[in-house]
């Protein structure tokens, strides 16, 4: 194995039944290096990464980590991380209940007693010498979310590790803690630990990353060093295709402000999780909610839709005033709802493609009138084809789809019901830049046909993209509400800030 | 990206209460070569009746499979069992019996009033047990865990602590034969069950409605469907199948005993649902493994009674071979045994085996 390489995969091959996840990959990991692994929803990033840490069995190729001279076979999690292989997921898989110093030894005494005082030494010492603002008797669950994060990451490392994986670790975070885990990993990098990073957000790679390797459609695609690959190029190269450029899109935007009359209007509306507002959409128009996380802009959403429970406010359809208090009062009046959190609101895991994808219309449709299973499948081929939709087939559990793939079919579960008026609360987050796009120009499609979208997303340049008004939200009220040459980025932070003007 | 063929789920769901019923087939085919041989007689009256063990199976099997069949829904709309449907049934039983008492004699009219009344009594407890779970959120076991232990005092209350008889040709035609069928009438009825919910499913999305409920609630109710109905509606349903095997079991002695009309069925259902390969965490569901579940159950008691084994001793053995169907059919057995199948068939690990089909 070459100088400073510490991990070496070679023409890595995995199949699962109906689909070759990955083919002939090659992937180095050098020493002291931040290695962004790229590539769009069912590219093989995450199946590599299960490769690696054991709990995939590999159909081909080999693995060599420094300080071994064969290739290696890992065959599970624990195998790993005795190679020096340590992983931090996505959802934080640590105990929330124990202290932070329990999380970070436990399991790995070799008896059964625990010299507590010596583990608690140890903990800090750890903690301060990563400058972890934790303390070692702290119950990890007071910690805040990047902290916890970070303290997994500790662990990992504590573990005499060579290779760190860190799966999609900011997701959840704010700037201000991602800025914080992105010290801890420079801090790592400077002692040597190479770190395989996986994620969606572009500027994240170019702000921490030396190298990037770029997957797509279970293949290797290239791999870089970061600063020979323009950010274009890089999306390009995940997307195989050159980019059709946001500039296409910004083109069509006049379209959504030629905007017709009020479809909803909603005044002193109210729900157990909202405070009084006013909102109204007229016919063809693209708006949206911004503010920071928790600043209320999905509880309002869900007003509008019924989905909390509402006690208060007048509302107003077409003109004629209704009660929307339930999603199907909602539903009944035209209205859809893509919820944040797929796994937890969108998704029925166990149901198959199809029996999602026809779900909300087979319910406005009504009890004693199911679909046949000819009109499902007819349905389910349809949308499937129209927003190419990736699955083995229709009866395929929509659990075993990648997330992308998921957010497409709760997005034709709520096309197929032909909305007049459709809210689409984050439906880009955890998705490639090639299904983001492909959603923004749908959501611009669909209004230039006459339906009106609100469109919620943490990130505010795809909402300039796509919105033309914004309702800026802050603390749980609205403060203020943005168009025409006010929809600036700036102008946005400024709002969102309370500069207020 | 290579297209595969995969084996039905359908098929594969059901592979488990097929192969327990293969398996004491087998096994009584190799210890009696006649066991399962069928023969026309002539019964007390002079009617022709089928008569054998396998008739014995069907028959005896009638309650638990249509309790089997509410239960499955009850399961799976709610991620629980209700362990009150043996109570249940003998609440319903007494209500029955009362009220074909209650007119001066037993004409078809007061047995379809008797009917109505019962179903009507255990549909009201099933709105009762169903309450419990969808709007005050109790455990379906502890929320049923009330009626099963009031429930046959209740019953005793319903004929005034007696143990009265309900003798007429047409409650022995319920119980037995219809004169000039020769098929017992509980197996026709569990046909008649069977056929009434194969139309409910073709006709309604109960089926739709009750798996997206047990998979996800808050998620069925953003699409609209009202959860808590769906769970109180299962619950309801499960009480018109008490009913009916009430009514089976009493018309099958003519009388009706509220300490002992369907005592410990409850478990037998709910091992029915489970050997059907339906997860007893709710979700999705297939009725017809329920249904080939409580044949498996009756069809092992059966050919323990035919073995002579002590009826004390009955419910022992029953236990083991229970273990032994639940290890044959849990996830770790499962795979070890897929394992095998594919080095057998084409030496390659599991997982890679058969699966690419075309290039």
């Amino acid at each position: 194995m070459e100088n400073g390489v510490v991990l070496s995969m070679r023409n890595i091959g995995k199949s699962f039944p109906g689909v070759k996840a990955l083919q002939h990959v090659d992937f180095t990991l050098r020493k002291g290096e931040i290695h962004a692994l790229m590539g769009e929803n069912g590219a093989g990033k995450s199946t590599l990464i299960k490769v690696l840490t054991g709990v995939y069995p590999k159909d081909e190729g080999e693995i060599y980590i420094d300080g071994v001279k064969d290739a290696i076979t890992i065959r599970s999690p624990q195998e790993a991380q005795a190679y020096g292989i340590s992983t931090v997921y996505q959802e934080i898989t640590l105990c929330p209940n124990l202290t932070v110093a329990e999380n970070m030894y436990i399991g790995r005494g070799k008896g059964i007693g625990v010299n507590w005082k010596e583990m608690e030494r140890k903990a800090g010492a750890l903690l301060s010498s990563l400058g972890i603002p934790a303390r070692p008797r702290q119950q990890l669950g007071s910690c805040s979310l990047a902290v916890q994060q970070m303290v997994a990451i500790a662990r990992a490392v504590d573990i005499d590790c060579k290779v760190l994986i860190l799966d999609e670790p900011t997701s959840s975070l704010d700037d201000k803690e991602v800025a914080m885990l992105f010290r801890l990993m420079r801090d790592l990098k400077a002692r040597g630990v190479g770190i395989i990073f996986v994620t969606h957000f572009l500027e994240q790679v170019y702000e921490v990353s030396d190298r990037i390797t770029v997957l797509r459609n279970g293949e290797l695609v290239c791999e870089y060093e970061v600063d020979k690959l323009p950010q274009v190029k890089l999306v390009a190269m995940m997307m195989g295709k050159e980019l059709e450029g946001l500039d296409v899109i910004k083109k069509t935007k006049a379209g959504g402000e030629k905007a017709g009359k009020p479809y909803y209007e909603a005044e002193g509306l109210s729900s157990t999780a909202s405070r009084p507002f006013d909102f109204h959409i007229a016919q063809g128009e693209v708006n949206g909610f911004t503010g920071l996380l928790g600043s209320g802009r999905s509880e309002s959403v869900r007003a509008i839709f019924g989905a909390d429970r509402v006690t208060g406010g007048k509302v107003r359809v077409n003109g004629k005033p209704v009660r929307i208090t339930k999603p199907i009062e909602a539903m009944k009046n035209g209205i859809g709802y893509l919820p944040e959190d797929r796994k937890r609101d969108g998704i029925i895991a166990d149901l198959s493609v199809r029996d999602n994808i026809i779900l909300a219309l087979q319910v406005m449709k009504g009890f004693f009138h199911p679909f046949s299973k000819a009109e499902a499948e007819k349905f389910a081929d349809e949308y499937i084809k129209a927003l190419e939709i990736k699955t083995a087939s229709k009866d395929t559990p929509i659990k075993s789809l990648s997330g992308g793939n998921q957010q497409k079919v709760i997005l034709a579960r709520w096309l197929l019901t032909h909305p007049q008026y459709l809210i689409l609360d984050e439906p880009t987050r955890g998705i490639d830049v090639g299904t983001k796009t492909e959603i923004q120009k749908l959501v611009l499609k669909m209004a230039e046909d006459g339906m009106c979208v609100t469109f919620i997303s943490s990130e505010i340049e795809e909402m300039l993209r796509t919105c033309s008004r914004l309702i800026v939200m802050r603390d749980r009220n609205i403060v203020g509400e943005l168009k025409g040459e006010e929809l600036t980025q700036d102008h946005v932070m400024y709002t969102i800030a309370g500069g207020g003007n | 990206m290579k297209q595969t063929k995969k084996r039905s789920p359908i098929l594969s769901q059901l592979l488990m209460p097929l192969l327990a019923l293969l398996v004491l087939v087998i096994f009584n085919l190799i210890r009696d070569p006649g066991f399962f041989s069928v023969e026309l007689a002539a019964n007390n009256n002079g009617d022709p009746v089928l008569r054998g063990n396998l008739i014995s199976i069907l028959n005896g099997a009638s309650e638990l499979a249509i309790l089997a069949m509410g239960m499955t829904l009850v399961t799976a709309a709610s991620g629980g069992q209700d362990i009150s449907v043996g109570a249940l049934a003998a609440i319903a039983g007494s209500m029955f019996v009362k009220v074909l008492r209650a007119g001066a004699g037993i004409t078809p009219l007061t047995v379809v009033l008797g009917f109505l009344a019962c179903c009507a009594v255990a549909m009201a407890f099933g709105a009762f047990n169903g309450t419990l779970v969808s709007v005050f959120h109790i455990q379906p076991m502890i929320a049923t865990l009330i009626l099963y232990t009031c429930g046959r005092s209740i019953a005793y209350w319903i004929n005034g602590g007696a143990t009265p008889t309900v003798d007429s040709p047409i409650i022995s035609a319920i119980g037995s034969f219809i004169p000039g069928v020769p098929i017992p009438t509980p197996i026709l009825i569990v046909i008649l069950m069977g056929v009434i919910f194969s139309l409910v499913f073709r006709f309604t999305t109960l089926s739709l409605y009750t798996q997206t409920v047990g998979i996800n609630q808050g998620a069925a109710r953003l699409n609209g469907i009202n959860a808590v109905g769906m769970k109180l509606l299962a619950f309801i349903i499960l009480g018109v199948c008490c009913a009916v095997s009430g009514v089976i079991g009493v018309s099958r002695l003519s009388l009706i005993n509220h300490e002992t009309l369907l005592l410990d069925i409850e478990m037998d259902a709910i091992l029915a649902v489970a050997i059907g390969g339906n997860s007893l965490g709710g979700g999705k569901f297939n009725m017809v493994g329920s249904i080939l579940g409580a044949y498996a159950i009756q069809a092992l008691t059966i050919t323990l009674y035919a073995m002579k084994v002590p009826s004390t001793n009955i419910k022992a053995y029953k236990a083991v071979v229970i273990i032994l169907i639940v290890a044959v059919g849990s996830p770790v057995v499962k795979q070890a045994f897929h394992r095998l199948w594919s080095r057998l068939t084409n030496g390659q690990p599991a997982g890679k085996a058969g699966k690419e089909v075309s290039a």
